[in-house]
């Protein structure tokens, strides 16, 4: 019963009749997966068609309304060896999409204007333009204005609509010297050509067009990719709760279509996907997830429990709730609505160089202008050498030289298992100089292992692995896998305590210490796992006792042991002292802090920044939310709570811990490439802008100068795609 | 010079319908999915039995 879903979320209507529905496809990679889910999808009768996109992962499939319960669907692309998720695809996600494709147009648009006018210009410069009388000139001129003005209309909107907003705002950004520089190249060259000068500028100002265009689009485009991948990795993780409906019937539902005041079931083993109050029943539940202890937490009828927690021993009803009013969740709201304020006043190296940069380049035709009128040229003369010398300093170059360091290294990062959240957070983790840790979760594997296989004989462990596999607890698990065990034994499982069968005649059990009566045994496990959890094997004559606990990650020592060469590593978690000191132990970190709240991981990281310090924060839990959002960056894992994963500057995917160094590898790297490209533009205009004062600023002169910086300027931020190749 | 009477337009149309075949392919969504298009291209399916390979 409980398998029956309710898919209605996702379902959307194109047309009449026809109904249609987004998946995300685990495990496309080529042809052959293509053929196999749309040939086999079309099979299904009702189906109209299926349609994948190997790109993004995902699959559209419509079918004809009431043809066919979406469930199949599902099913089928299962039978076909492709579990597939649902999603539904949000506003946002769309309004991104058009704003690609009309950065891609205008790019189209700029470069068709580009090629055509440089066609006209390249033969003036090859000589048409020696011809006494000005007629040839002139006409190319006007021919160059004519592809030339309505091309840069349409194709400069987004830099005008840009700057109009910085504008009116009252702040100036990169884009208010483009526009400026594109309008009055293209004025000042209409201009000249009405007075049959030689010198026009469309060429300039459409290959400046091109260029950042070329730009803008590669930004977005990476952006767009990024946020569509954890689109995939949400909707594959989504969570489900299995909806209790008033005739009693259960019905797994996504989490997105559940309402305050359900009851939803949650078996022993599930993780809870909401927050709200145990209506029914008596369990443990792991809060390790919430507030970093690793200890279990007993639940009964009226007990809080949190989204992202793990119900341990029995079943549970709970009501869900609307606004969450723990204690906890409370606190962790009006932490994170402090720090998030704190941090907004962060600015990025590319404004802080366009305020540099907009008042210099404006003061400097100023004088230019006024220099010249001084010196006794006519009001025209002197206004044209100060066109030009906005021309010449256009951002060309310095509009490329941060954002395409920022999607290589975004790019890099990426295919290391790094998904930034935003394009800052590469400058800020660059300037990170302490490292501080959670424990549960982050330095440690998010699943229990067995940790002492080692002390337990061959035959003990098989016989505990067979009894484990009956049982839905996780921790039992932990022992089946180890175990490697396959054939479950016939057991009868008691709720809250464990199993029990009979093997070769005698009764065995496998739970609790306290039902296996294994106390004696447990005391020196305890001891030398303080952070375990134990659950003991019962037989007639001897007991044995299995530590359950979150393993390091299988890097976690190697990487932070390289961290700590140019880094501060501190540990702050909110577990028991004996666990923490002894990861702490394991890793060869000195300075740790156990039993936490998220206030005083808060008070800490403002400690360290008092003392002049910038933490990376690496944290999971709910209880870190508030840290990580105070913290001057932060990463999360995947596998994070996702109040967690919202406030991370990155995510990092997978078991390894190597992801967190290699960010903040290739960002110091990259932040070094964004300060070489913001020098190179600087040297190319205190060339450039002298050549402009001084009158000797010709055309062609201009368009060689603005593409060969802003090609050196992409060039160099190629290198930050980082030399050591991806491991896979 | 004559010859620019005919020469300049053609090649403001050519250009031109070079941007217009990159709009219309734009707005048609055939840049959607560049990885899936470049196998899609291999694949022999809608050819008839006898001529699979």
């Amino acid at each position: 019963m409980a398998d029956a879903q309710d898919l209605s979320l996702f379902v959307r209507h194109p047309a009449e009749g026809v109904a249609a529905m987004d998946l995300v496809v685990d495990g496309v990679y080529c042809g052959a997966c293509i053929a196999t889910i749309e040939k086999g999808l079309s099979r299904q009768d009702g189906v109209r068609g299926a349609r994948v996109n190997l790109a993004s992962r995902r699959v559209t499939v419509e079918w004809n309304e009431g043809a066919l319960d979406p469930p199949v669907i599902l099913e089928r692309l299962d039978a076909l060896g492709y579990p597939a998720f649902p999603f539904a695809s949000n506003t946002l996600d769309s309004v991104e999409l058009q704003a690609e494709k009309r950065l891609l147009r205008c790019l189209g648009v700029a470069a068709f204007g580009a090629m055509n006018v440089m066609l006209l210009s390249v033969s003036l410069w090859a000589g048409a333009d020696s011809d006494p009388n000005s007629a040839t000139r002139d006409l190319f001129h006007w021919l160059s204005a004519l592809v030339a003005l309505p091309c840069a209309a349409y194709a400069a909107q987004p830099f005008y609509e840009s700057a109009a907003r910085a504008l009116r705002a009252r702040s100036t950004n990169m884009d208010v010297p483009i526009s400026l520089g594109v309008t009055l190249a293209l004025g000042l060259s209409v201009f000249q050509t009405l007075a049959h000068e030689r010198l026009a500028y469309f060429d300039s100002a459409m290959m400046l067009l091109m260029f950042l265009l070329a730009g803008r689009f590669l930004d977005q485009r990476m952006r767009r990719r990024t946020r569509d991948f954890a689109i995939n990795l949400s909707a594959i993780r989504a969570d489900r709760a299995v909806k209790l409906f008033d005739g009693g019937e259960a019905r797994e539902t996504p989490i997105a279509a559940i309402q305050p005041g359900d009851l939803v079931l949650v078996r022993a083993g599930d993780r809870v996907a909401v927050d709200g109050t145990v209506e029914d029943g008596r369990s443990d539940i792991d809060q390790s997830l919430v507030t970093g202890e690793t200890t279990s937490v007993a639940v009964f009828p009226g007990a809080q429990v949190y989204a992202g927690t793990v119900n341990l021993s029995g079943a549970l009803r709970v009501r869900v709730e609307s606004a969450a009013s723990g204690t906890l969740l409370d606190e962790v709201h009006a932490l994170l609505a402090k720090a998030v304020e704190q941090r907004s006043s962060y600015v990025q190296l590319a404004d802080r160089a366009a305020r540099l940069y907009v008042p210099a380049v404006h003061l400097t035709a100023l004088a230019a202008f006024v220099g010249w009128l001084l010196l006794g040229a006519g009001w025209q003369h002197a206004l044209v050498i100060a066109i030009t010398v906005l021309i010449i300093t256009c951002p060309c170059a310095l509009g490329l030289a941060v954002p395409a360091v920022q999607v290589v290294a975004a790019g890099a990062l990426f295919r290391r298992g790094l998904i930034l959240n935003s394009g800052e957070a590469l400058e800020r983790l660059a300037e990170a100089d302490t490292v501080v840790f959670d424990k549960t979760g982050t330095l440690t594997q998010p699943r229990p292992t067995l940790a002492n296989a080692a002390d337990i004989e061959a035959a003990d462990l098989a016989l505990a692995g067979a009894l484990a596999l009956a049982s839905r607890h996780p921790l039992a698990k932990a022992v089946a896998e180890a175990a490697g065990a396959k054939e479950p034994m016939a057991a009868q499982e008691f709720p809250g305590e464990g199993v029990s069968a009979t093997h070769r005649g005698e009764p065995v059990r496998l739970g609790s210490v306290l039902w296996c009566e294994a106390e004696a045994e447990a005391a020196p496990v305890a001891a030398r796992w303080p952070d375990a959890s134990l659950i003991a094997l019962r037989m007639p004559e001897r007991a044995v006792v299995f530590a359950v606990r979150q393993g390091l990650r299988p890097d976690a020592a190697a990487v932070v042991a390289e961290m700590a060469r140019s880094y501060d590593i501190e540990i702050l978690s909110g577990d028991r002292e004996p666990a923490v000191a002894l990861v702490a132990g394991e890793l060869g970190v000195t300075r740790f802090e156990a039993g936490l709240k998220p206030a005083d991981k808060i008070a800490r990281l403002k400690a360290l920044a008092a003392a002049g310090r910038r933490a990376l924060i690496v944290g999971d839990g709910l209880n870190d939310a508030p840290a990580l959002a105070a913290a001057h960056v932060s990463i999360s894992p995947i596998s994070a709570a996702h109040i967690a994963q919202a406030q991370a500057d990155a995510l990092f995917l997978g078991e390894r811990l190597a992801p967190v160094a290699d960010a903040l590898r290739i960002s110091a790297k990259a932040r070094r490439l964004m300060l070489e490209n913001l020098w190179l533009s600087v040297v190319y205009n205190l060339i450039a802008v002298p050549l402009a004062i001084f009158g000797y600023v010709t055309p062609l002169i201009a368009a060689l100068a603005m593409s060969g910086s802003s090609i050196l300027v992409t060039l160099n931020a190629l290198r930050a795609r980082d030399a050591r190749r991806a491991r896979r | 010079m004559n010859v620019l009477v005919y020469l300049v337009p053609a090649a403001l149309a050519l250009g031109g319908l070079g941007l217009a075949a990159f709009l219309w392919a734009l707005k048609h969504g055939q840049f959607e999915d560049l990885d899936g298009a470049a196998w899609r291209a291999i694949s022999d399916d809608d050819l008839p039995e006898d001529e699979k390979g």
